[in-house]
């Protein structure tokens, strides 16, 4: 019986249905999360999608961060159930203060669809356990408003916690600070991730399949495999 | 019946990109000497009655939490009656 | 005070506005006629959106109806031409519905918003057939790249469509831009969308069963167009900008997001009767179409409408163009399942009226009736013009001032060569669109197998068995200036050849006819060559038109734009995973050219960029390109080829350089013998490709070529160790032997420089 994670869907979310099939493809089973819910179903995990919950209206993620699917997800988050966000989901893990700092629109003011790569700088997440440290993979990467920002104080703490999961390379798409592509929680369990891995996962439609390991990490995770 | 008015604005250290797009458009079109613009929204709440007590509290916890983010942005809630 | 049924029968002499709201007089008295006195004001609203060009066709009809009439005899055609859109068989139970669409006028009064608003109309016709959407295209013409007009519209269009397509979740799988002074004022911005379903789930826009409830849901009335589809549609921009200035539409993603996911669910939980999308014209459109397909008898009480803006007036409700609002017709015992479902995704839904028998539509407000019309009149009787036409004065001169080599200078020396192909790829209709493309999400929803640069769009319908479906759009409006008839077929094959390389069968045509104004015969000579010509191709090629859309008045004072029809053909291919892409791979590879090439110049970019136009278009060879089809899909059936490309813009220098900068890999060609090095290189005959045939194959595919009838001449090899002896070690080059080389990162710096040098970003 393999690991269920759980994929919530906000009104406006869009790429539900790609996690469900990323999860399936690395081995897992996918649990349809409703965002009025307050019910996780005894999920091992929760993926927060992509897309543009409400809308983006107020601030990305900001209005989703109140659904009632979201309070039991912050409780079993804060004792250790494995969140990924992903894009939208970075913006409401963040707005939820499961994770510093906040997203802003890209500093060239574009929409960007492009195929990212990225180095993986910690792989002691529960996400990221499954690729080699310093890693370099490409996924895609599409949002209007994916720049990182946080305070230096706070930059320079997940820098040295090893909190910082992933950065851009060959350039920085959307003006992140210091190239912050995704980050972790103090325990490992909860991170957000801006590019698309669940866009990753078949070579039919993807640039590489390197998405997949960010779901068998946490596979691996559950059984407690090293 | 009270008016309440909330502006919102990213806090001067975020970058402000859409400001300081509209800061070269009001050059090019001969404005002279801008030093700086930032863009921020505003709300417009009207509500019955009289706004004290509790529910101003409850209003100015929201502002803060819920109509902007305190990571980075700052507001001001004015009321008008 | 309401002018209602009763007070327009007690007082027939009453003045009323109807040339301000673009009827003619003829047609007002034929109004009064239908109903026996004047009409109310509302009902005068609703006939002269409905009876507007773009919602009636009136000046298209009588050549439109040669689609249906020519209609070559197919099997895969589920839904025909009349409804939302056409469906289409594509094997295994599913169907899959398409069509192209015209925003031109709103995007260019407000680029982001008109753009947008069209991408959501289009998905709504698209979500009314029952289909769930799987894809967008964007066909967009602008006016010169470097006019101060297009950098106003072309970024705004672009961001709007972006800014709807992404937040919607549909991804972006092509479309086209070209730059032509012709559309400065008149930018012509098309939207596709693809859907798909079982064939149980089609649905069609019909109100039957008397007592049946018809709800309104999605968005709130409120002010957004009104009068745009009369007012633009049936004005003409002139020098001083637009007479009229509707309210814009504004478009909300999110709220439309909401409503595919509502329609989805009532749709499959089997609660809707028959559903229509409001789009232009609103509800005067989607009461009167409803009850025109169906019972022919509609009750409204239009004081329900749920209203945005309570100071509207019931002609405003009418005419309101309110964005992301559908109709259903639904049982009363379905209503509450109905309702909640709405309910669960926030949508409002409120019902406004019941079907009936009395093949009248009645509309009250308030207890007063204010419009009694039979529906027919106003949805599908409307006039029909049978508008007088003429070859134009000019078109004889025109097609003399054929580019040959007397005419204007050819490039002979390999210096020269070298510097026209290298002026054509940095052209701004050559040049790399990635500016554009880049701002479109092309991997939501996890199906997109095919997507821009390559030559055509390809989705995945079906993720067990692999069974998709290819598209492409194209329209070079240059030849059908020189010639609607032949440039019309031109589009078609362009669309054929492209899906056809990539892998995938022809099934079925839509279109969208942009022309200048109606009442101009030269204009109306044009279209009626166009779509005689598109109908007879098609006829030939056995692929039926299944819809489309038509944009008249695309014109600056008496200047139309070129006739543009925009075709898009859909192709099926049973399993995505054999789909040809175009960058070729292995060393030692053959590179072939398919097709005959003759000196053909008359419209190509090549001499658009000397400045002239004139001459014939290329020949059209429906033969031959049904023969090429044939051939590209049974040689991705068979295993038979590495990469395709089909060649038309630029002609065979483009086309490789296009595969080069997409494999990233070099290639060694030479001139065939006996043919021109510049006719080689760049003229633009059609029915021909280039394949890339894996060694092991190529005596299949040669053999298979000439027992076919098809000529196929090597001209080249994919090799990516030519930089040593060509003075770039290092790096992946062409070369065209005794001519010239160009190292593919010289060739990619020209190719993708120009578009944001252009506009930003």
């Amino acid at each position: 019986m393999s690991a269920r994670i759980g994929v919530v869907t906000f009104p406006g979310s869009l790429d539900d249905a790609d996690a469900a099939r990323a999860i399936r493809i690395s081995g897992g089973t996918a649990v349809a999360l409703w965002h009025g819910d307050a019910d996780l179903h005894s999920v091992d995990a929760v993926v927060l999608p992509g897309g543009f919950s409400y809308g983006d209206y107020l601030r990305c993620g900001a209005i989703a961060k109140f659904a009632p699917v979201m309070s039991l997800v912050i409780e079993k988050a804060q004792v250790g159930l494995p969140v990924l966000g992903i894009c939208n989901g970075f913006q409401i893990l963040c707005e939820s203060h499961l994770l510093p700092g906040a997203l802003t629109r890209n500093d060239h003011q574009y929409f960007i669809c492009r195929d990212q790569k990225l180095r993986i700088e910690s792989t002691d997440t529960a996400w990221t356990k499954d690729f080699a440290l310093g890693q370099e993979i490409v996924i895609p990467l599409k949002n209007g408003e994916g720049g990182y920002v946080a305070s230096e104080a706070v930059l320079d703490e997940l820098f040295a916690e090893n909190r910082v999961i992933a950065t851009y390379q060959g350039g920085n798409p959307n003006g992140s600070y210091r190239n912050i592509a995704g980050i972790s929680n103090k325990a490992g369990n909860v991170v957000g991730l801006m590019p698309h891995p669940e866009h990753a996962v078949e070579a039919l439609t993807g640039p590489t399949t390197d998405g997949i390991p960010f779901f068998t990490s946490v596979l691996k995770s559950l059984v407690g495999a090293p | 019946m009270a008016r309440v008015v909330v502006n919102v604005a990213l806090k001067p250290e975020i970058l402000d990109p859409q400001g300081r797009a509209v800061q070269g458009a009001l050059g090019r079109l001969g404005l002279s000497g801008v030093i700086n613009v930032r863009q921020g929204k505003q709300f417009i709440i009207d509500l019955d009655g009289e706004l004290e007590g509790d529910r101003a509290e409850l209003l100015e916890k929201l502002a803060g939490e819920l109509l902007s983010n305190p990571v980075i942005e700052d507001f001001a809630l004015t009321v008008e009656n | 005070m309401i002018d209602s049924v009763n007070t327009a029968q007690e007082s027939p002499d009453t003045e009323q506005p109807w040339a301000d709201l673009g009827l003619r007089q003829d047609e007002y008295e034929s109004i009064k006629e239908i109903l026996g006195r004047r009409p109310t004001s509302s009902e005068l609203a609703m006939y002269s959106v409905m009876w507007s060009e773009h919602c009636s066709y009136k000046s298209s009809k009588v050549h439109l109806r040669q689609f249906g009439d020519k209609a070559p005899k197919t099997d895969a055609l589920l839904v025909g031409i009349g409804e939302n859109a056409g469906v289409v068989d594509i094997g295994d139970g599913w169907a899959v519905t398409f069509k192209v669409e015209s925003h031109n006028h709103p995007s260019y009064v407000e680029p982001y918003q008109g753009a947008a608003t069209g991408i959501g109309g289009i998905v709504r016709d698209i979500i009314s057939m029952g289909a769930r959407p799987l894809a967008v295209m964007d066909p967009l013409r602008v006016g010169a790249a470097d006019a101060q007009d297009t950098k106003r519209v072309l970024p705004g269009v672009v961001a709007g469509i972006g800014g709807y397509g992404n937040c919607l979740g549909l991804p972006n799988i092509g479309g086209e831009l070209v730059f032509d002074e012709s559309y400065a004022g008149n930018p012509l911005v098309n939207a596709l969308c693809v859907g798909s379903m079982k064939h149980e789930d089609i649905h069609l826009a019909s109100a039957k069963g008397v007592g049946n409830l018809v709800v309104l849901y999605g968005a709130r009335t409120g002010g957004d167009g009104i009068g745009g589809v009369s007012v633009l549609a049936s004005e003409t921009f002139d020098a001083d900008g637009p007479a009229k200035r509707p309210s814009v539409q504004v478009g909300d993603p999110f709220m439309e997001k909401l409503l595919i996911e509502a329609t989805l669910e009532v749709l499959h939980a089997g609660l809707v009767e028959g559903i229509q999308d409001l789009g232009g014209a609103g509800i005067s459109c989607a009461t009167s179409e409803l009850a025109s397909n169906g019972e022919g008898g509609m009750q409204v009480y239009l004081d329900r409408v749920l209203l945005r803006d309570a100071s509207l007036s019931p002609e405003e409700i009418l005419m309101s163009e309110s964005q992301e609002r559908m109709c259903a017709v639904v049982t009363p015992g379905k209503i509450d399942a109905f309702l909640q479902l709405c309910n669960k995704w926030e949508v409002e839904a409120v019902v406004i009226g019941e079907v009936t028998d009395t093949g009248r539509l009645v509309i009250d407000w308030h207890g007063d009736t204010i419009v009694d019309v039979p529906p027919r009149s106003v949805a599908h009787d409307g006039p029909v013009y049978d508008r007088p036409f003429h070859r134009p004065s000019w078109q004889d001169a025109l097609q003399a001032d054929a580019p040959t080599a007397e005419r204007l200078a050819r490039p002979s020396t390999p210096d020269a060569l070298k510097q026209t192909l290298v002026d054509l790829i940095s052209s701004p209709n050559l040049a790399s669109k990635s500016w554009v493309t880049s701002q479109y999400d092309r991997y939501v929803l996890g199906n997109t197998i095919l997507a821009q640069p390559e030559d055509a769009g390809m989705i995945r319908v079906d993720e067990e068995s692999g069974l998709g479906v290819a598209i492409s759009t194209d329209c070079n409006s240059r030849f059908a200036k020189l010639d609607p008839y032949a440039g019309a077929q031109l589009a078609l094959v362009e669309s054929y050849r492209n899906i056809s390389v990539a892998g995938a069968k022809p099934l079925a045509v839509t279109n969208c006819l942009n022309f200048g104004s109606p009442e101009d015969p030269e204009v109306m000579w044009q279209f009626a060559q166009a779509t005689t010509g598109l109908a007879d191709a098609c006829l030939e090629l056995g692929i039926p038109v299944t819809g489309g859309n038509v944009s008249f008045y695309n014109q600056t004072g008496s200047t139309a734009i070129h006739p543009t029809p925009v075709v898009g053909v859909l192709g099926v291919i049973d399993d995505v995973d054999r789909r040809t892409r175009i960058a070729w791979k292995n060393d030692g590879e053959p590179i072939y050219i398919l097709g005959d090439t003759t000196d053909e110049f008359g419209g190509s970019e090549w001499a658009h960029l000397q400045g002239h136009l004139g001459g014939f278009p290329p020949k059209v060879d429906l033969p031959g390109e049904r023969l090429l089809s044939e051939i590209m899909v049974t040689a991705s059936l068979e295993g038979m080829i590495t990469a395709a490309h089909d060649v038309s813009d630029g002609g065979v220098g483009v086309a490789v350089t296009e595969m080069a900068l997409r494999a990233n890999i070099g290639a060694r060609f030479w001139i065939p013998d006996n043919i021109d090095p510049f006719v080689f290189l760049f003229s633009e005959s059609t029915a021909r490709a280039i394949a890339v045939i894996p060694r092991t194959e190529e005596h299949r595919f040669t053999e298979m070529c000439a027992a076919r009838g098809i000529s196929a001449t090597q001209f080249g090899v994919v090799d990516s160790g030519l930089g040593v002896n060509s003075g770039h070690p290092g790096e992946q080059v062409i070369v065209f032997d005794s001519q010239f080389t160009l190292t593919i990162d010289q060739l990619r710096e020209a190719n993708e420089a120009t578009l944001p040098a252009l506009f930003g970003g």
